[in-house]
């Protein structure tokens, strides 16, 4: 049950002399500070933190928890996000000694058995993709569109090539042009289709010896199947060029298509979305990369090397490619997310890979129909995992925008879809519904939208009415920043 | 098993609304010859017994920090992490929660986030935090070009070797190809050579980065460097260790602009080098480079405090290509925990930790130096890691120590090479880390066990 008591913030709780966590005596010898460290390093105090006692720290952080919704708590149809079932096993497990506790220096021999999960790991996310290489180093996807882009440059600058351009759609995600930008390359938007797909003409017209890569989300952000992806892969090969899969909606195709298969050269996941990581609040995630067999040789070390002796005998170890691009972060990789992904690829199989991205497919054209009497969905009969409605008209008709609708919905114990994004579609409102959720939700949500729908325009500006805060203020926010608190530390 | 909900009657059903006599039909819009053919190539399913049978059988052929004793140090620590960090931070309305971009669904992530920002300013004694970066070697990186942005200079960059060998590459693989030179200073005696310094700094220098205590465990003169970077119109990047601010000045009180550090040791566990912790912190002048997310406060219709996303026009989802990086997910989660971590430590909790590694680690300088052939690599002050060499490789020593169940390093030569240092050096020298958590008595037998 929420506390209803006004929250406060740490540096308002703090009592001088209030303490949490103790620590032992020294047990060695004690020399004074001053003697081990030069006078001019020293503090004179420590830095003022908050004074609290450790009942203190836990009721304000588990009253913070409450004002959350998550997916644990809620249907969280957030578009592009793949908000699916957390499975607990994998927060048992990914907490093991042996796992969680392993230094990255440790020497190899002491921890082959965690080497051997995360050789398994590379060798399925290879399989999934269609890509044969698997660099597990980046830490995010945005860190792995990166990663990718700066491979392609490696290998455009071995074959003596000078390549400037990378191409995109533009219902691409930010971090495409964003990654592109600071890997160096020029950003060339590509118009759509009526359709919103891949315009092969306009890609014509762009692609050239100058052009490096040609960056896409495959399905795309309309939640559909590029129906002309292998022209327009050809299109970049017969150029020169290579194509970059954003893997952020693989949870529609995993075990139905495979970017190595549809023309992709290098692609990434994200396993905080299609693999479960789960996304923390805004992460970490894990956006691993894989690649076409002629660009392994670049890609971030170490990775995961596995050697069978005339005995059997197995042993993993850490080696860097021979070109390798270098380091994109220190240390191996986001590990802890990785393991929840093998875990979870582990608990389904082939089989329930290929179950979770039908029913994913299914429970998406499912909220799609039965929305579609009261809310237009202007790309696609059908569609894969998501798809995009538009609250165009309903705004003509009476007022109601995507916002609007997004914040009732949390009135009504559902967190928003994505809204205005993408930018093809006006007053965008993307749903992804996922496989872990019953039609029984979907029908709940579906009513809930209706109802909405009905409402009087006016007091659906004011929503949401019955959560911890009604809307905030950006403007404030933004015009004058305050982005920590006044130091209110109390005797 | 996907954890699905689907009964043949209600799959039925739904196809029936959907107007379609099967999900194939759905998935006509992929071409049939990209479909692939049959099931993919992958183990075959596990139930959550088999599975835990599994993991458990392959943790075991692992051995970490808690099952051997653990002096590894080179950026990662084996330090307590209080049971309120797991508890907080294992609960399902935080980890499975989204980017709070519904505030009003969000507040719980936000105001943690808003306190973690404003724990990190107190920490690091500068204006402005993000809500975190990846990891420390692209907080570092991320604050080089943050620094080449508000300088206006893309001629060089300065880095004291003392910075972590991976992270220079980490700053190489990001800068290297906008023809930014990436300059590093040698060390001397395990610490900065601020004569060798001065000469790569000029008027095209974006930032000089030092890392205090730097890759050798050794104390920098932070100060010192500042004023050089100021005298040339470059900024000061300063990579901290959190914990070390028990003890320590803080980066903005030695005129550090950009502080960043990495943050694992703030109650996050060693998983094999991640998920960690990126932070990065400013001057106010800077707040407008910042990469990443920002939390403001704010109120809402009714005046009622409450906490947003703010500055949101940095970030790529507005700006695309123009953003202040590519940054999307960060490490929330992560910063979740240093912000309990800090929260249960108060400043006597942080004072306690930063001395006890320092009293112990001395020790253990004193006690390992004794033994014969091993010496300290360098005489420079540090805190809780230094560096031993001898006339033997130091695998030598490594392999004495694990096989007595004791974990040492790493050997200068598992790391990129550092600037100052000889092949040779690398080959003989080698890291030892003292946290909080270990005892006399396992210095003490390691000792014994390096002596035998």
């Amino acid at each position: 049950m929420r506390n209803t008591q006004a929250v406060q913030l740490l540096s308002e709780l703090s009592h001088t002399g209030r303490r949490a966590e103790t620590f032992p005596a020294a047990d060695v010898p004690a020399h004074s500070l001053a003697d081990m460290i030069p006078a001019e390093y020293l503090a004179s105090q420590p830095p003022q933190l908050p004074e609290l006692t450790e009942p203190d720290v836990v009721r304000h952080y588990v009253n913070l928890s409450t004002l959350n919704m998550s997916v644990d708590t809620h249907f969280y149809p957030l578009g592009s996000c793949t908000m699916k079932y957390n499975p607990k096993r994998h927060e048992r497990l990914a907490k093991l000694p042996g796992i969680v506790d392993v230094h990255p220096y440790q020497s190899a021999a002491n921890m082959q058995g965690l080497l051997a999960i995360l050789y398994e790991m590379q060798e399925m996310l290879a399989e999934i993709a269609g890509l044969p290489a698997v660099s597990m180093q980046p830490a995010a996807g945005a860190q792995g569109e990166l990663t990718a882009l700066l491979v392609a440059a490696a290998y455009f600058r071995d074959k003596g090539e000078h390549r400037t351009k990378v191409v995109f759609p533009a219902s691409a995600h930010g971090t495409n042009p964003a990654s592109a930008a600071i890997a160096g390359f020029d950003c060339i938007q590509l118009p759509a289709t009526a359709n919103g797909f891949i315009d092969l003409d306009a890609l014509r017209k762009v692609v050239d010896k100058d052009t490096a890569v040609f960056m896409v989300t495959n399905p795309n952000t309309l939640g559909l199947f590029e129906p002309d992806i292998a022209a327009a892969a050809q299109i970049l090969h017969d150029a020169g060029g290579l194509v970059y899969i954003d893997g952020a909606n693989m949870n529609a195709i995993m075990g139905i298509t495979r970017p190595g298969d549809f023309g992709g050269d290098m692609m990434h996941y994200n396993v905080h979305k299609t693999f479960t990581g789960p996304h923390g609040a805004g992460g970490p995630g894990a956006g691993p990369i894989g690649v076409r067999d002629f660009l392994k040789d670049y890609l971030p070390g170490p990775i995961i090397t596995k050697t069978t002796a005339v005995d059997g005998q197995v042993t993993y170890d850490l080696t860097t490619p021979v070109k390798s691009i270098g380091r994109v972060r220190t240390h191996f990789g986001n590990v802890g997310i990785l393991l929840r992904g093998y875990f979870y690829l582990r608990t389904l199989g082939a089989q329930g890979v290929r179950d979770a991205a039908e029913q994913a497919i299914l429970n998406a054209n499912y909220l799609k129909a039965v929305l579609a009497p009261i809310l237009n969905v202007p790309m696609g009969k059908y569609c894969l995992h998501e798809f995009v409605a538009s609250a165009s008209d309903v705004l003509k008709a009476r007022g109601i925008s995507a916002m609007e609708i997004a914040k009732r919905l949390l009135d009504f114990g559902f967190h928003a879809p994505t809204v205005y994004f993408p930018l093809v579609v006006p007053e965008a409102l993307m749903m992804e519904p996922t496989e872990t959720e019953s039609k029984e939700t979907l029908d709940a949500f579906a009513a809930a939208v209706a109802k909405i729908l009905e409402e009087d325009a006016a007091f659906l500006k004011n929503a949401p009415h019955t959560l911890p805060i009604s809307r905030p203020s950006d403007v404030q926010a933004a015009r004058n920043p305050v982005l920590k608190w006044t130091p209110c530390l109390r005797d | 098993m996907a954890y699905l909900f689907r009964t043949p009657q209600q799959q039925t059903e739904m196809l029936q609304t959907i107007g379609v006599p099967s999900i194939d039909e759905l998935l006509t819009q992929i071409p049939a010859g990209l479909q692939h053919r049959g099931l993919l190539k992958l183990p075959p399913a596990l139930t959550e017994i088999e599975l835990e049978q599994h993991v458990r059988r392959l943790a075991a052929d692992s051995d970490g920090a808690s099952t051997r004793t653990c002096f590894l140090g080179g950026g990662a620590y084996d330090h307590f992490i209080p049971s309120v960090v797991d508890e907080i931070t294992g609960r399902g309305e935080f980890y499975t929660a989204y980017t709070p971009y519904q505030a009003e669904a969000s507040q719980g992530s936000l105001q943690a986030f808003f306190e973690y920002q404003s724990l990190i300013c107190e920490l690091t004694g500068l204006d402005v935090s993000n809500a975190s970066l990846y990891e420390g070697g692209s907080a570092i990186s991320e604050a080089v070009t943050m620094a080449m942005r508000s300088t206006d200079r893309r001629g060089n960059v300065v880095l004291c070797g003392g910075v972590h060998p991976e992270a220079v590459q980490v700053v190489q693989t990001h800068v290297l190809h906008f023809g930014t030179d990436v300059r590093v200073a040698p060390l001397v005696n395990g610490v900065t050579d601020h004569a060798a310094l001065a000469k790569l700094v000029d008027d095209q220098t974006a930032a000089i980065v030092v890392q205090d205590p730097n890759v050798l465990g050794a104390l920098e003169d932070v100060a010192a460097v500042s004023a050089l970077a100021h005298q040339q119109g470059a900024l000061c990047i300063v990579a901290f260790d959190p914990l070390s601010l028990g003890v320590l000045k803080r980066p903005g009180e030695r005129g550090a602009d950009i502080a960043v550090a990495e943050g694992q040791s703030l109650g996050i566990p060693l998983q094999f080098g991640g998920p960690y912790l990126g932070v990065l912190a400013c001057k106010n002048e800077f707040v407008r480079k910042l990469p990443g997310r920002l939390i403001g406060e704010t109120v809402d219709r009714n005046g009622k405090r409450c906490f947003v996303l703010n500055l949101q026009a940095r970030e790529q989802h507005i700006r695309r290509e123009k953003a202040t990086s590519n940054i999307c997910t960060n490490q929330g989660l992560m910063a979740l925990r240093a912000t309990v971590y800090l929260a249960q430590m108060g400043p006597q909790g942080l004072r306690e930790v930063a001395e006890l590694c320092c009293q112990k680690a001395h020790y253990a300088a004193e006690k390992l130096a004794a033994v014969p052939g091993l010496k300290r690599f360098s005489t420079a002050p540090f805190l809780k890691e230094f560096a031993l060499t001898s006339d033997k490789p130091a695998s030598h020593w490594q392999t004495k120590a694990e096989a007595a169940g004791f974990d040492i390093g790493p050997c200068l030569n598992r790391l990129p090479a550092i600037l100052g240092m000889s092949a040779v050096d690398r080959d003989r020298a080698f890291l030892v880390a003292v946290t909080e958590c270990r005892t006399k008595d396992d210095i003490d037998r390691l000792a014994a066990a390096l002596q035998s």
